[in-house]
């Protein structure tokens, strides 16, 4: 059937709250307004408010509740309306939820999943834009996910809601009014390993949510040029799969990383970084990274699209690593 | 809405009284030993006593059940004790060992114990308020008549998540109790130096919600105000607030040469000590001949005596277990799956 991405996560929403009466949604304007980016749209009318719960701009307070709902029993999901906004809540994720379990010697587990918006595109300036899911990701004890096709959007938050650990959804906002098919039984989907979206031989392009369409079109690119590239999606940030990065590396011997974060201390210098410990001898190039420019991301078109990874950009860092450049 | 004061205590019941008195000598003498024990270097890190304030945990936890939820915080071992953890549990968990109420991974500011639903020992000011409201919630939607009682200090009034916090309960109407120890110091920062309105109650009252300052001096006042406040809030009356006002006799930890307070002032306040406040009402209404008296204390202190046996005698966790409950393990929670 045809479905966009915003209209999977609300199946998948709505399949939860269907399945499970411990489920529930809690956040910003997820009720009246219809969710700020459309997604909760309709789920008030079907769920009634207790369900779908609206709640003052409190980030800290609520994000902070959904962790206590999860001590207490509740299957919650929060939406923080985006990566910039969640920083109100970094206490209670890192304090609290990241913690409890293993501050309390195992007794106190939270199942808490929190959905979010993440990334630049949309000319919102520096305070709606950033991606910030590789920094959660440095947190031992969350759990962080990025889905990138319609079957991750419908499918991982069932699987996250069943893990009795926190986890963070990263959506990837160009992503919500992609079109695609989804299968009429399309269900819950891992949330541990990493996934070859293009099987190649020459190059991994390793990448995640948002810049998963513009590696898979630099792939085709690529392809026209006679690199057959390899493009995996990671889908979970945190744990990574190692064993499925290290094995298409192993295979291609030639890696480039596409990670919408800033290069410095990103997630994209932590693949890098595994991949030359366990690879080095393997390696044919230097592992590559196709990044955001280190600057908070700008409102101005040009100026934006100039920041931030493209296409282009990864045909070019592949090309440099199969030593075709130039 | 707000009253200023508590309601008047009942009638001093001895039976009770005398009970009321060992609580409170139960937690005194747990943390001298965890004094005396930090200065022989058996505990470690931080460590913040709750000499002075006993009054507070023993009037309140007094009056809730064993279904009820309890939120508290790095000054947390008064609280843990009296809600059920035994002695040997928190200072094994203070020496860092397998036996301790965490296995050793909380330490003195983050007691946890599921059996007794106490769920912590937070370290940082104010931030068990969201998950007090949250497991509030949780009892709320799922129908239970649970009540979830959230301690903190007057230091926390100062941070966002209180103001968040407050006002979700009263929103939701939630079965919070929340309490507030004021014992007039954050660390060393007075409450006049921080707080633009120092009357707490009065800014609960802002949020809607039914607030009473009380003698936390006075561990009859406490318990009455504690129990007509759980009772409201266990018949659906939404959130209260209890002011209770005290004082920290000790430093606030074992690294506080405390420069910012006279030693008039702390002097002064020894003599409100809320124990020997309840043993002198209870000896002058003839309730606690000596005999007696001496036996109170003789229990608490072959209580505390028996916990430092049960440490001393604790293992530690295998470096093997280091990264143990990082992720919860296979099989040790129901991961939420529903048929």
């Amino acid at each position: 059937m045809k479905s966009s991405y915003r209209e999977a996560l609300r199946a998948g929403i709505r399949d939860a709250l269907q399945r499970d009466d411990r489920v529930f949604l809690m956040g910003e304007d997820v009720g009246a307004y219809g969710g700020s980016f459309a997604v909760s749209l309709g789920l008030l009318e079907e769920f009634g408010p207790e369900r779908i719960r609206d709640t003052p701009l409190s980030e800290s307070g609520f994000v902070g509740a959904g962790i206590g709902a999860a001590l207490g029993g509740m299957r919650p999901i929060v939406e923080i309306m985006t990566v910039n906004f969640s920083l109100l809540a970094l206490d209670q994720l890192v304090n609290n939820a990241a913690s409890l379990l293993h501050m309390s010697g195992g007794q106190f587990h939270v199942p808490l999943v929190v959905r979010t918006t993440t990334g630049a595109g949309r000319q919102l300036g520096a305070q709606h834009s950033h991606s910030l899911e590789g920094w959660y990701a440095h947190i031992p004890g969350l759990r962080i996910l990025a889905p990138a096709t319609l079957e991750d959007a419908r499918g991982m938050l069932w699987t996250a809601l069943e893990d009795p650990d926190p986890v963070l959804i990263f959506e990837h906002g160009s992503l919500y009014n992609v079109p695609g098919e989804l299968a009429e039984d399309a269900g819950a989907v891992d949330i541990t390993s990493a996934a070859i979206r293009r099987p190649g031989t020459a190059v991994t392009l390793i990448t995640y949510g948002g810049t998963l369409p513009l590696t898979l079109e630099a792939a085709e690119q690529l392809a026209g040029e006679g690199i057959d590239a390899e493009v995996l999606d990671l889908r979970s940030l945190r744990p990574l799969d190692d064993a499925t990065i290290l094995a298409s590396v192993a295979k291609t011997h030639r890696a480039v990383v596409v990670d919408e974060g800033w290069r410095s201390g990103s997630i994209s210098a932590e693949i890098s970084a595994r991949i030359s410990e366990r690879l080095f001898f393997e390696l044919d190039a230097p592992v590559g990274r196709v990044c955001s420019a280190e600057v908070p991301i700008p409102y101005s078109k040009h100026l934006e699209l100039a920041a931030l990874p493209s296409a282009a950009r990864v045909v070019e860092a592949a090309r440099e690593a199969v030593g075709a450049g130039g | 809405m707000s009253g200023p004061l508590a309601p008047p205590p009942q009638p001093l019941d001895p039976a009770h009284g005398r009970h009321l008195l060992l609580q409170m000598l139960r937690v005194r003498r747990l943390e001298e030993k965890c004094v005396e024990l930090y200065s022989a270097a058996k505990i470690r890190g931080f460590l913040h006593v709750y000499i002075g304030e006993e009054a507070v945990a023993a009037g309140v936890l007094g009056t809730l059940g064993p279904d009820d939820a309890v939120v508290a915080t790095y000054r947390e071992h008064g609280h843990a004790l009296l809600r059920g953890v035994s002695a040997g549990a928190i200072l094994a968990e203070m020496y860092g060992l397998v036996e301790g109420c965490c296995r050793g991974r909380g330490g003195s500011m983050h007691l946890f114990d599921a059996a007794t639903r106490f769920f912590g020992g937070n370290a940082i000011v104010a931030g068990g308020l969201p998950l007090a409201v949250g497991m509030a919630l949780a009892d709320k939607m799922a129908g239970r008549n649970r009540v979830t009682a959230c301690f903190f200090g007057e230091g926390a009034v100062a941070e966002g998540e209180f103001h968040e916090s407050l006002n979700l309960a009263a929103l939701w109407q939630l079965p919070v109790l929340f309490c507030c120890e004021n014992n007039l110091y954050a660390m060393g920062t007075a409450l006049g130096r921080s707080e633009s309105q120092t009357d707490i109650a009065l800014k609960a009252a802002g949020y809607e919600i039914s607030a009473w300052a009380v003698d936390g001096m006075d561990v009859l006042a406490v318990e009455e105000a504690a129990r007509r406040a759980v009772d409201a809030v266990r018949s659906g009356g939404g959130p209260h607030f209890l002011e209770l006002r005290t004082y920290r006799f000790r430093a606030h930890s074992m690294f506080d040469p405390e420069r910012y307070r006279e030693k008039e002032e702390v002097a002064r306040w020894l003599e409100r000590d809320p124990i020997t406040l309840l043993r002198t009402a209870l000896e002058s209404a003839g309730h606690l001949p000596e005999p007696e008296w001496r036996r109170l204390q003789s229990d608490a202190d072959a209580e505390v005596a028996a916990g430092v046996d049960f440490a001393e005698a604790g293992t530690p966790e295998p470096l093997a277990d280091l990264t143990r409950f990082v992720y919860s393990e296979p099989g040790s929670h129901d991961g939420g799956s529903r048929p």
